[in-house]
């Protein structure tokens, strides 16, 4: 019995439990007439599914999401892994992606539909904006904390530059670097919806904005846990590839 | 202490491994080594032992190519040292090992930075698994060992190279006290077995006296080779009947008395 309830698990199934029974009794009270329950999300969200009216807005969602996390990956590691490894590149790039962390991006959004208009653009934009940050500064830091030793064994053993890059610093700094492409992900998720809360609303955004416009309040927090669930799989996704190619050790502590 | 002849200049061996005056200054003005000159001779074990700071690891590093010398020169098989070589292999004292690697791989990695194909580096590297003990733990990874046997890995990395020259930066301080003395064993019959020259840093008087043929002792500030000791111990006895040989205990007594006084 008690090995039942240390089981990792039944663990993470009894915190999922008991925040959607919070939730279910908030609802129940209620707090407030605009907070529906659990189980009326719940019934909203398969009725949006069966109905199709929740699968047609994620492509318009995920158009802008994906390009722009993919860009801000492969830039973002690219810079990140960059500046580790020279220290010129440091001294130019850190203090930029430092402040452009701590800022508060969504401010400039505004600016970017000045610049690039209402279109895919400015919404691509504005994840990378949310997105790279994170990852850059993650990158650059993972590649700066490669053990000493790491490296010098590298070059004791004759490798050449790429090789000790490509062989030793890269998935030394893998779970590093892949932290903050989950991290990244995160943000480019906030940075996909804020896009299409502030600048024109479409996919997903649109569907929460209207929803709340009309009082189906179910209805706009079914759009709303929709969005989070995806969040959770793409995230869980990605520490699955990094176990894949990277870090095979790790896949036999799991 | 009529074992214990005092010099190596004596001895017909040929030279592996030579430093000549070599100074290195650290950026910041720290002083590691000044004018250090001494030789290793081929086919034996000798240790820098000394107390900390006396810029052991400096030399080593420095031999194997890792630090550039600040002035002076070192020369492998008359060869002079501009960076790290194929005749020189290094082992880590914090091992070094690629987490993320197996026991194979990290074994045959030498080779395979060298550019060997994969079945190739991989049957050598199984040999030198084996012969360090290691047999049937190739697929593991170095979280999955004890200090001990991943420290075992790292030898297997160097051997698996041929390198004629094994430079050992304290090999056994991670590791504990039991596992420490088999290893040093294993170490005297690899040395035996292996027609390689080792050059071991340890700041251990008792290890450095089981394992060496000559122990070069270091002192700090000014760094300098004090003397040259070879521990003519009797290796036709036990590893137990060694540590308990009067012979034995006496280097390690005289080697206490020179370098009490930089203990602080």
């Amino acid at each position: 019995m008690k090995s039942f309830f240390i089981n990792p698990l039944i663990l993470r199934l009894l915190s999922v439990v008991i925040a959607f029974g919070i939730w279910e009794y908030l609802g129940r009270i209620p707090i407030s007439p605009a907070f529906p329950t659990f189980l009326q999300t719940m019934s909203a969200l398969g009725g949006m599914i069966a109905d199709g009216s929740m699968l047609a807005v994620y492509p318009a969602t995920f158009q802008p999401l994906l390009i722009g996390l993919i860009i801000s990956s492969i830039l973002g590691i690219g810079c990140g892994v960059f500046m580790g490894l020279n220290a010129k590149a440091e001294w130019f790039g850190a203090p930029v992606f430092i402040i452009l962390q701590s800022a508060p991006l969504a401010a400039l959004i505004p600016l970017l539909t000045f610049a690039y208009g209402i279109g895919l653009t400015s919404k691509i934009l504005t994840v990378c904006i949310m997105a790279m940050p994170v990852i850059v500064l993650n990158a650059y830091s993972a590649v700066r904390h490669t053990p000493t030793s790491m490296i010098e064994m590298g070059r004791s053993y004759l490798g050449s530059s790429r090789q000790i890059i490509l062989k030793i610093i890269i998935p030394s700094a893998s779970p590093v670097i892949y932290a903050g492409l989950r991290l990244g992900a995160a943000m480019g998720f906030i940075g996909a919806i804020l896009a299409e809360l502030l600048i024109t609303p479409t996919g997903i955004g649109d569907l929460i904005t209207y929803n709340q416009s009309i009082a189906e309040y179910d209805k706009m927090y079914a759009a709303i846990f929709s969005i989070m669930v995806f969040a959770v799989i793409f995230i869980e996704i990605l520490e699955r590839t990094e176990y894949i190619f990277f870090r095979p050790d790790k896949r036999v502590t799991q | 202490m009529s074992s214990v002849s005092e010099s190596v200049t004596k001895d017909a061996l040929p030279i592996a491994v030579s430093v000549n005056g070599v100074t290195k200054i650290y950026p910041g003005g720290v002083e590691a080594l000044n004018d250090m000159t001494i030789q290793f001779p081929k086919g034996e074990l000798t240790s820098l032992l000394g107390p900390s700071g006396c810029g052991k690891t400096t030399l080593l590093k420095i031999i194997a190519g890792l630090l550039a010398p600040t002035s002076g020169n070192v020369t492998v098989n008359g060869q002079p040292v501009t960076g790290p070589g194929k005749e020189r292999a290094f082992v880590f004292q914090d091992f070094a090992l690629m987490p993320w690697a197996s026991v194979l791989r990290n074994a045959a990695f030498g080779l395979e930075l060298q550019g060997v194909p994969k079945s190739e580096r991989n049957a050598i590297a199984e040999k030198h698994i084996e012969a360090v003990g290691l047999k049937g733990y190739e697929s593991l990874f170095p979280h999955e060992l004890s200090g001990g046997m991943r420290q075992r890995v790292g030898l297997a990395r160097a051997l698996a190279v041929n390198a004629e020259v094994l430079l050992m930066d304290e090999p056994f301080s991670a590791v504990d006290e039991q596992t420490r003395r088999k290893f040093q064993e294993d170490l005297l019959e690899v040395v035996a077995d292996e027609e390689k020259t080792f050059i071991f840093v340890t700041h251990s008087i008792e290890e450095a006296v089981y394992v060496s043929q000559s122990i070069a002792l270091l002192l700090p500030r000014p760094s300098r080779v004090s003397e040259i000791i070879r521990p003519d111990i009797r290796r036709d006895i036990s590893p137990d009947a060694i540590r308990r040989d009067p012979v034995y205990l006496d280097i390690v007594e005289r080697i206490w008395q020179s370098l009490r006084t930089y203990v602080e």
